[in-house]
C-alpha cells in the first residue's frame, strides 16, 4: 500500500479526534471599483462584482470538504477596506454599505465578511473618519460584517488620535450592542502592522497591494499539537520544537491542497495559506493547553511567554518549509474566550491581562477576545490599546486589540457570545486612570530602526 | 462539480466497527457494485473494533465521490459500521514531500 496503516490513521485522528479544520477559505476581492456617483448605484454594483466572484464560493467549498474529508469551517469573503476603496460617503451612507455587505454574505451563505476598515496608522481621511463613526451602528444592524481599523505601523508611529478614538468607538459599539454582551466589539479589531492577506476575522481586509481577487486558506489545529505533545511527555525543548514543526508541516500542507483545489475550481488566484493555531471551545482544541503541556501548571504561570515563544515559532518553521505560500498571521492566537484552556486559567486566578499583554509580545496577534467590565472608561480601553500597539510597532510585528466591554457585566462575571466566539470570565483592568495621557493627541512617532538593544 | 480532476483517482476506504461475520463482504460487494476497484486492502482487529483500511481506485466508479460516500455511509448505518471514503490527496500531501 502506498500509505502505512499508521499514516492513514493518523490524519483521520486529526481529523476526527483532534479537531484539525480548515478554518477558513476567504476570498479576497478588490471594490475600488465599485464606487459610483450615488450610494444606490454603488450598492448594487458590490452586489453585482461580489456575486460575480463568489457567486461560487460556498458551494465550491463545501465539494472540497466532503471529497478531502476534512471540514471547513467557514467560508469568508474579504475586501478592500472600504473606507480606501469607497470614499467620500457620510457615516449614515457608511452604515448603508454594512448593511448591503451583511445581506450580501447573507445571500451567499458566508458566514463573514471583513474588511469594513479603515487605514489610519499614520493619519485619517474624511472617509476614515466617516467609516470610524458608522462602526458602532454598523455592527449593531449587521451580523455577518467585520470591522478593522489600522492606527499604529512601525513605519508610522502611533496615531493616537486615532487610538484615543476607538476606546469610545469600541464602548459604543459594546453598548448599541448591550443586549448580546457587546457582541458588536467582538467584529471589531485594531490593529498595528495589519497584514494584508490576513483571512482570519475580524481582522481580514483584502490589502491595496492585493491582486484583483485572489484566495486565501486558514489552516488552524491546536489540538493536533496538543496530542502530538501528549505522546512525549518527558521531550527536550529541541525535541519539543521539532514536533510542533513536523505537526505543522503537515497541518499546512492540507491547507495548501485545499486552496490549490479551491482557486482551480473557482478559476481565481492562491494566495496564501495562514497557519494559524486558532483555538475552539472544542476540548483539547486550546493553545493554553500546548503550554500547559510542556510543563506548566496553568497557563499565565512564569514560563507561559516562553513557552509561546518556541510554540510560535516552531509552527511559523513549519508552515514556512510546508508552503511558499505560507503568509496571513501564521502563528499562535490567543483568544481567550475561544480557548478553555485560557479560560480555566483565569477562574483558577493564574492569567491576567498584563500575563496576556506580555504573551503578545511573542505570540501571532494580540489581546483578543477579551471581555473587560463594561464600566471601563473609554480612556482605559485606548490606554490599553496603546500598550499593545507599542508592543507591535517596536517588534515589528502584528499586534491587535479586540477587546469586549460588556454591558453592565464586571469583574467575576462570565458572558456567553456562542458559536466561535465563545465564553469568558470578565478580566480585570487597570483601576488607575490614563485619562490624561489620552487627551494629549497627536502622535508617538515611529521608532529608531538601528540601536536595537 | 469538477469530476474530471485527473489526480483525484485514488480513495481512501476506511471501516470501523464491532468485529462480526461478514463486514468484508459487505462492503467488497457494496465496492463492486458502484465500480470501485479494491487497489490494496488491509484488516485488522484492535479491542474488538474491526478496522479496515481499503485503497480505492475511483477511475470507474459508477458516482461521483459525494454520493458514493453518502451510499456507503448509509450501508454504514445500516451495519452499525463506520465507513469513510475520502480522496487519497489529503494523505498525500501530509505524509508524501
Amino acid at each position: 500500500m502506498s500509505y502505512s496503516n499508521q499514516e492513514i490513521l493518523e490524519t483521520l485522528a486529526m481529523i476526527q479526534m483532534e479537531n484539525l479544520d480548515i478554518r477558513t477559505v476567504t476570498m479576497g476581492i478588490h471594490i475600488a471599483d465599485c464606487r459610483r456617483d450615488s450610494l444606490q448605484a454603488t450598492l448594487d454594483e458590490l452586489t453585482k462584482k461580489i456575486t460575480r466572484y463568489a457567486g461560487r464560493h460556498v458551494q465550491t467549498c463545501q465539494t472540497i470538504e466532503q471529497e478531502l474529508g476534512i471540514p471547513i469551517v467557514n467560508k469568508r469573503l474579504s475586501i478592500t477596506p472600504v473606507a480606501l476603496a469607497l470614499p467620500g460617503f457620510s457615516s449614515e451612507e457608511y452604515v448603508q454599505i454594512a448593511v448591503r455587505l451583511d445581506q450580501i454574505a447573507k445571500d451567499l451563505g458566508v458566514d463573514f465578511v471583513g474588511g469594513f476598515s479603515a487605514l489610519v496608522h499614520k493619519g485619517f481621511t474624511n472617509a476614515d473618519h466617516a467609516l470610524i463613526q458608522a462602526l458602532p451602528e454598523a455592527l449593531s444592524v449587521t451580523e455577518r460584517v467585520c470591522a478593522s481599523v489600522s492606527v499604529a505601523s512601525t513605519r508610522a508611529g502611533i496615531n493616537m488620535d486615532a487610538v484615543e478614538l476607538m476606546g469610545r468607538i469600541i464602548r459604543e459599539t459594546a453598548e448599541k450592542t448591550g443586549e448580546r454582551f457587546g457582541i458588536g466589539a467582538a467584529k471589531l479589531v485594531v490593529f498595528c502592522n495589519p497584514v494584508e492577506d490576513n483571512p482570519f476575522m475580524a481582522g481580514a481586509f483584502h490589502g491595496p497591494s492585493e491582486p484583483e481577487v485572489v484566495v486565501h486558506v486558514g489552516v488552524s489545529g491546536p489540538g493536533v499539537v496538543l496530542a502530538a505533545l501528549k505522546n512525549h511527555p518527558d521531550a527536550t525543548f529541541d525535541e519539543i520544537s521539532e514536533i510542533i514543526k513536523r505537526t505543522a508541516f503537515k497541518i499546512t500542507r492540507a491547507g495548501h491542497l485545499v486552496g490549490r483545489i479551491a482557486a482551480e475550481r473557482l478559476q481565481v488566484p492562491f494566495g496564501i495559506v495562514d497557519l494559524s493555531l486558532a483555538p475552539t471551545n472544542a476540548i483539547g482544541d486550546s493553545v493554553a493547553e500546548i503550554l500547559e503541556c510542556m510543563g506548566l501548571e496553568h497557563c499565565g504561570a512564569h514560563g507561559t511567554t516562553a513557552a509561546l515563544a518556541l510554540l510560535n515559532d516552531a509552527v511559523k518553521k513549519g508552515g514556512a518549509m510546508a508552503t511558499t505560500s505560507a503568509g496571513g498571521l501564521s502563528g499562535a492566537f490567543i483568544p481567550v474566550s475561544e480557548d478553555n484552556g485560557m479560560i480555566a486559567a483565569i477562574e483558577a486566578g493564574a492569567l491576567s491581562l498584563a500575563k496576556l499583554e506580555a504573551m503578545t509580545a511573542v505570540c501571532s496577534v494580540g489581546l483578543d477576545m477579551i471581555a473587560v467590565p463594561g464600566s471601563t472608561p473609554a480612556e482605559t480601553l485606548s490606554a490599553l490599546i496603546a500598550d499593545e500597539m507599542a508592543i507591535g510597532m517596536i517588534n515589528k510585528k502584528t499586534t491587535a486589540v479586540r477587546v469586549i466591554p460588556v454591558p453592565g457585566a464586571s469583574v467575576g462575571d462570565h458572558v456567553e457570545f456562542g458559536g466561535l466566539l465563545g465564553r469568558t470570565p470578565i478580566l480585570e483592568v487597570s483601576p488607575f486612570s490614563s485619562a490624561k495621557f489620552m487627551q494629549r493627541g497627536g502622535r508617538i512617532p515611529a521608532p529608531i530602526q538601528s540601536l536595537t538593544n | 462539480m469538477n469530476n474530471t480532476n485527473q489526480q483525484r483517482k485514488q480513495g481512501i476506504v476506511t471501516v470501523v466497527g464491532i468485529d462480526r461475520i461478514g463486514i468484508i463482504a459487505t462492503v467488497s460487494a457494496a465496492l463492486a457494485e458502484y465500480k470501485l476497484n479494491i487497489v490494496d486492502i488491509r484488516q485488522t482487529v484492535m479491542n474488538e473494533f474491526f478496522t479496515m483500511i481499503m485503497v480505492v481506485d475511483l477511475a470507474q466508479a459508477a458516482h461521483t465521490l459525494k454520493d458514493l460516500q453518502s451510499k456507503l455511509a448509509e450501508i454504514g448505518t445500516e451495519q452499525n459500521l463506520q465507513i469513510t471514503l475520502q480522496s487519497e490527496e489529503i494523505f498525500h500531501v501530509m505524509h508524501r514531500i
